[in-house]
């Protein structure tokens, strides 16, 4: 990180050379740069280099080494010049995090902690070989692949109220699941409802603090109030896409005209058939994400009946962080239609921005940040400064800090458990060498992360959780 | 972690990568180096001696160079896992030019014994590299997104 020079305190930039149209900016605090890996700096100034970037290649706090760009990373690119990348966007098409308001407080969960534990772990399948409570056939492969969450309300997967709280209340208009592969198809027919592996989980949480009185208020959030947090994506299907369409631009760069820094950049025209083949393909991804995070909200709802019969569990808000979406924003005054890739980022819209349910209007988007296992999670609330700074793009999670090989040296499952029991919170996972993988001290310190989110103006600190119980995928 | 097949430095390794796992296959020819890049795969799952060859699954893969096609390889394996929920204990690669012909024995995924760790989603091209290196022996590299 040797070429970086700080702006603000928050702030960095690796003005733009060589090949770089536009600078690297870098929102982070000084101990993050510092131990950010010099393949994250190298992934931004690559991406910086891509036609049709405008402003600069952002990377957030979180960032760490991902393929193409830096997870963390942020880009926007113009329609008529510009580029789409499946690396840009990843494997995980829209994975995200939601959560759901239990009207319940922190001491009546915990006194029926463990019962709550089992249900959840018995209703929502998790982790590797786990099939969904249905299979998909074809003609409903292809509605869902169409309407997203709609299409989950409409066979009984929650209720409408649910899809106003959802990005594009639930549905992304373009999909068209006549360019998704059978192959693609067929990965996911069983995986509906599902959590999958790796860093996904379900939580139960309680609000420990509130930082934003007027965010809090407007999402409903209270000191002691318990939510449950989902954080889940487009699995097989989404998988499937990602790996069809990388291959597919890196054999095309070439003849598309397109001199990539790095193999792994691979991306298309958005003019191109390629790249609106690829967009149509990964908005239907999207979609199943949407659908996906909707099925697992119903089991986690069923779950919580049987534990808790009167409660409701009404949707806060649901985001997607692997994107790329045709939104307008400003750029040196003139309102301009870009393709924003979000790699690992949330989309932070600040206060007032038209997409939003009237009640967050005058506080902004709900920005939900997933800790590491066992330690905090939180709320922050887009704030007016994201749109110039990163078009209004924030941090999506605490960011690993180590290897998964190397978690599993420093720590073995089973002790990850116990010690994560001994302060009243409940792991329940199919795998221990997963539990010590994802072992809360291979993540960056979340709180750190938040903080230079904050003071870079990306979003502001809304209210902090902790958890109870987590299924871990 | 790392194993010591029989047979003249034919081995897997896993190398570290932020959030997911590089891959990393050594053997005496490409095709050698590709089953075990393989074998580097089953591992990040579950420990590949805890796995049974009772079923197995066919490959053919066609791509302009060994390095696509060790991505090609790798996702096709990975297909194969999801769709049929199998893990694979041995591989057995030919390599004729650009085409890959493979067979891998296994078993269907049994949590309790298995323990699988995370799911494989895609091969990237993020530090794909193949090719002989200084000690004779043919390297295949690649980092796996789980």
């Amino acid at each position: 990180m040797s070429q970086v020079q700080r702006r603000e305190e928050c702030v960095w930039e690796i003005p733009a050379r060589g090949g770089m149209r536009v600078p690297v900016i870098i929102y982070a605090d000084e101990t993050l740069v510092r131990a950010m890996d010099d393949k994250v700096s190298e992934q931004a100034m690559n991406v910086a280099m891509l036609p049709g970037i405008v402003g600069a290649s952002y990377v957030m706090p979180d960032a760490h080494w991902g393929y193409g760009f830096p997870i963390g990373g942020v880009a926007a690119f113009d329609p008529e010049h510009g580029v789409v990348s499946a690396g840009g966007v990843g494997f995980d098409i829209s994975c995200g995090v939601r959560a759901l308001h239990t009207g319940l407080r922190r001491e009546e969960v915990a006194l029926r902690a463990q019962e709550l534990a089992d249900a959840l772990y018995r209703a929502v399948p998790a982790g590797v070989g786990s099939t969904g409570p249905v299979h998909l056939g074809m003609d409903e492969m292809n509605a869902m692949l169409t309407g997203g969450a709609r299409w989950a309300v409409a066979h009984g997967y929650g209720g409408l109220e649910d899809l106003d709280r959802i990005e594009e209340r639930g549905c992304v208009a373009g999909a068209d699941h006549t360019v998704v592969s059978e192959r693609a198809k067929k990965r996911q027919q069983d995986e509906m409802g599902t959590l999958g592996s790796g860093n996904h989980y379900l939580e139960v949480q309680y609000v420990e603090r509130i930082f934003d009185q007027d965010a809090a208020r407007a999402y409903g959030l209270a000191v002691d109030d318990v939510l449950v947090s989902i954080h889940c994506g487009s699995r097989g299907l989404g998988h499937q896409i990602g790996t069809e369409f990388l291959r597919e631009m890196a054999i095309a760069a070439p003849s598309l005209g397109i001199k990539l820094p790095d193999r792994e950049l691979a991306c298309a025209p958005l003019r191109s058939p390629l790249g609106r083949t690829y967009l149509a393909a990964m908005r239907a991804g999207i979609n199943c994400a949407l659908a996906n995070r909707q099925m697992v909200t119903h089991r986690a709802r069923e779950a919580f009946a049987e534990v808790f019969p009167d409660v409701d569990l009404p949707l806060l808000y649901d985001v997607s962080h692997n994107t790329c979406k045709l939104e307008t924003h400003e750029v040196e005054g003139v309102r301009r239609e870009l393709y924003i890739h979000r790699k690992g980022a949330t989309r932070a819209f600040g206060p007032g921005h038209p997409e939003l349910p009237p009640e967050f209007k005058a506080v902004g988007q709900p920005v939900l940040i997933g800790g590491s296992m066992g330690t905090s999670s939180w709320v922050l609330a887009g704030s007016a400064d994201s749109e110039r700074r990163a078009f209004s793009s924030a941090c999506h999670g605490a960011g690993r800090s180590m290897s998964r090989h190397a978690a599993t040296r420093r720590w073995r499952g089973r002790d990850v458990v116990r010690e994560l029991a001994e302060r009243d919170i409940i792991v329940r996972s199919p795998g221990l060498r997963g539990v010590a993988e994802e072992a809360p001290g291979a993540y960056k310190d979340v709180t750190g992360v938040v903080e230079a989110a904050e003071k870079a103006g990306l979003a502001r600190a809304g209210a902090l959780l902790r958890p109870m119980v987590c299924i871990k995928g | 972690m790392n194993s010591d097949a029989s047979g003249a430095g034919t081995r897997w390794e896993h190398f570290p990568h932020d959030a997911d796992v590089g891959m990393h296959g050594i053997g005496s020819t490409p095709a050698q180096a590709f089953e075990q890049a393989a074998l580097a795969l089953t591992a990040v799952v579950t420990d590949p001696v805890t796995v049974a060859e009772l079923e197995s699954a066919a490959f053919d893969c066609a791509a302009p160079d060994l390095e696509l096609l060790l991505v090609d390889w790798l996702n096709a394996v990975i297909y194969e896992m999801a769709i049929r929920q199998l893990l694979f204990a041995r591989y057995q690669v030919t390599i004729d030019g650009d085409h890959l012909r493979g067979r891998a024995w296994g078993e269907t995924v049994d949590v309790e014994r298995h323990r699988p760790v995370v799911e494989p989603k895609g091969a990237t091209y993020t530090a794909l590299k193949v090719g002989q290196e200084a000690d004779g022996l043919w390297h295949a590299r690649c980092v796996v997104d789980v």
